[in-house]
């Protein structure tokens, strides 16, 4: 789970990690009173997954109560590349000296945090490893090892931190270190980080994820879960319990298991079509499970035809043609499905459904043949 | 010979009084594989279809010479039963179990590897050698005994795969799923190593997906160190970044971890990739037929 600036930040100050005084606001006058609150100047910024806001218009810099009134007015509500803004940051504007990068992230080849550090923040850490790959200074933690103060501050070092913020940046590292361990983050990048003018060092950003499999001991990270999903059907989805990631095409897509599911919208896409969707229907699926996938996937209007992915391993596919038939008894279907069956029990599956004699219901013993036949109806 | 698991395997089951436990440990040992015990703590002294229970592992190991350990318990209590079994002294953990928090298996991780023990996933199939021993989930039924080894993340990608070369006349020596968490225990040039040593396995397919640079890895390992030929099929060309499709490893973080790169790297290397599963199995049946 990704979570927003201020969220990351909340956590920052958590563990005492220095971040500039801010307030949450989600309407005009809330922010408003937040911006007098913190004091001007002050930064309005919007609340998105998604980086380069202030490029897009969703950072500003307000000097007085009339132009807190007007920004705000502006980033609630406006579209940053999909994402609409519900939420914003309002805090106390920073006078910055310097700008540096530091990241702590989970390796997963070496199986090893690695922090990072640079001195040139604020261009992304890509651009960085371009621009001065001696500039940006990478360390292993080693899983036997505690990460001290000392091996800190050799890193600052090494990035050639100034002299009087060195000590700082090390401190501030060894407590990013605590909150990756603390709060199940597998991702902590602050770009900027900044050196105030009265040689402060403060994060300015915050970019976090959070491992899922972990939100069993965070109560208070997964509420934030529960709000965070923007899209009608990804709320819906997660309400019912599946696995379902919008894709913005007009092809519904249902399979069993995640690789499986992935492949199926490569094959759909292969063969010209655009998936609507990705959804795991997992594995036992039974009636109950079809018919929760597909009220979620009828949902999107954007869906023509839905492809009915299904090589049955232990998941039986008369079993899975059982559900087709229910959920088809229970719910009212005004899109074409296209299923495949392979598998345990696929013939007999396949007999279940030919006999039920379902409107609008087109049989394929192929994955590649089913693919074509969806794309060739959705597009029809 | 086959890989990970063969008729040597003696099996212990944390987890198998459970309703999935015992689901698949019966199937297990219908199958042939040598289930010695499960393990519960508490119910010592039951037993499950005459297979034996105990409270620990390592009195599975004293009493019924288990040497293989297979996890199904919640995800909460997994990391506890992989350290476990590895402190008891089996050669290898397979874990099934979804779930478990990626700072927890960190740890588990390198005392697996400081104890030498090998570590099949978690959130994995498991592995089955048709013919001799079946480890884990896999429905076996799609797999004859046969030269191919098969790596993947992925189960129901595998049993398509597995079943497409089954009826093409091909079989497998091994299948190996080593699951799709951010840490498994062993990655996929583990277990391409293990192949390459394999008398049985004469081609490798792999099968792998988004998120992570193992398919990378690899590729360079199979330029390096792997001598038999490699046919492969990378999934999720169509995920868009910053989301997670399934797996909780499949996930694309700004621009690394893409299925095009994946397929670049092991093309740059010599590895041909399939564009659907149905096209690695054919390309996998073709190159066992130049082999013969």
């Amino acid at each position: 789970m990704d979570l927003l600036e201020y969220q990351g930040k909340q956590l920052f100050a958590k563990h005492g990690v220095p971040v500039p005084d801010g307030r949450y606001a989600d309407t005009v006058p809330a922010a408003v009173e937040a911006a007098e609150e913190v004091g001007y100047p002050c930064v309005i910024k919007a609340q998105v997954r998604i980086g380069k806001r202030g490029k897009a218009g969703g950072i500003k810099i307000a000097n007085d109560f009339d132009e807190a009134r007007s920004h705000a007015e502006a980033i609630l509500g406006m579209e940053i590349r999909g994402f609409t803004v519900h939420e914003v940051w309002v805090e106390r504007a920073s006078r910055i000296d310097a700008e540096y990068y530091t990241s702590i992230i989970l390796d997963r080849s070496e199986k090893k945090l690695l922090v990072m550090l640079s001195r040139m923040g604020g261009m992304d850490v890509e651009e960085m490893a371009e621009t001065d790959p001696s500039g940006l200074i990478k360390r292993h933690i080693e899983p036997a090892e505690e990460f001290t103060a000392e091996a800190a501050r050799q890193i600052s070092i090494d990035a050639r931190i100034d002299e009087d913020a060195s000590d700082q940046v090390a401190e501030l590292l060894v407590k990013l270190h605590d909150v990756a361990l603390a709060e199940d983050a597998t991702l902590i990048e602050i770009n900027p980080l900044i050196v105030t003018s009265d040689r402060k060092v403060v994060a300015l950003d915050s970019k976090m994820t959070i491992d899922n499999s972990a939100l069993y001991r965070h109560e208070e990270l997964s509420e934030l879960r529960d709000r965070s999903a923007e899209d009608p059907q990804e709320q819906m989805a997660k309400e019912k319990g599946l696995t379902y990631v919008k894709l913005g095409g007009n092809i519904g897509i249902l399979g069993n298991g995640a690789g499986l599911c992935m492949s199926t919208l490569d094959v759909v896409a292969q063969a010209g079509g655009k998936p609507a969707n990705f959804l795991d229907a997992g594995g036992g699926s039974k009636a109950d499970a079809i018919v929760a996938a597909l009220e979620v996937i009828t949902s999107d209007e954007n869906v023509n035809a839905i492809l009915f992915n299904i090589f049955g391993g232990i998941t039986r596919c008369d079993e899975i043609a059982k559900g087709i038939i229910e959920a088809s008894e229970r719910i009212d279907l005004d899109v074409p499905l296209v299923v495949r069956l392979d598998g345990t029990n696929s013939e007999e599956g396949l007999r279940l459904l030919a006999e039920a004699e379902l409107p609008d219901l087109h049989l394929e013993k192929t994955m590649l043949g089913a693919a074509e036949r969806v794309v060739e109806i959705a597009s029809g | 010979m086959a890989i990970v698991v063969n008729e040597e395997t003696k099996l212990v089951i944390s987890g198998l009084t459970g309703r999935e436990g015992t689901f698949h440990g019966l199937r297990n040992r219908s199958y042939g594989t040598d289930v010695v015990a499960g393990v519960t703590p508490g119910k010592g002294g039951q037993d499950v279809e005459g297979i034996p229970v105990y409270d620990k592992v390592a009195e599975a190991i004293a009493e019924r010479d288990a040497n293989t350990s297979m996890i199904f318990v919640p995800a909460r209590f997994a990391a506890a039963a992989i350290t476990e079994a590895i402190d008891a002294g089996v050669h290898t953990v397979i874990a099934i179990t979804e779930g478990i928090p990626v700072y927890v298996m960190l740890g588990v991780y390198w005392k697996a590897r400081d104890a030498g023990v090998r570590l099949i996933g978690p959130n994995c199939p498991g592995v089955l050698s048709p013919g001799k021993s079946n480890v884990g989930i896999i429905p076996a039924h799609f797999f004859d005994p046969g030269a191919i080894g098969v790596v993947s993340k992925s189960g129901t990608l595998t049993y398509q795969i597995g079943n497409e070369l089954k009826q093409a006349g091909t079989g497998n020596s091994s299948i190996v799923g080593i699951g799709g968490d951010p840490i498994v225990g062993s990655d996929f040039i583990d277990v391409l190593a293990l192949f390459e040593e394999d008398d049985e396995t004469e081609l490798i397919v792999m099968v792998g997906e988004i998120g992570g640079d193992a398919e990378e890895r690899a590729a360079d390992f199979i330029a390096e160190q792997v001598s038999k030929p490699v046919v492969a099929y990378i999934a999720g060309f169509t995920a868009p970044p910053g989301k997670q499709m399934g797996h909780a490893g499949a996930i694309i973080s700004g621009s690394s971890g893409t299925a095009e790169a994946k397929k670049e790297a092991l093309e740059a290397r010599g590895v041909r990739v399939g564009r659907s599963p149905t096209e690695s199995a054919q390309l996998a049946v073709e190159a066992m037929r130049a082999i013969a």
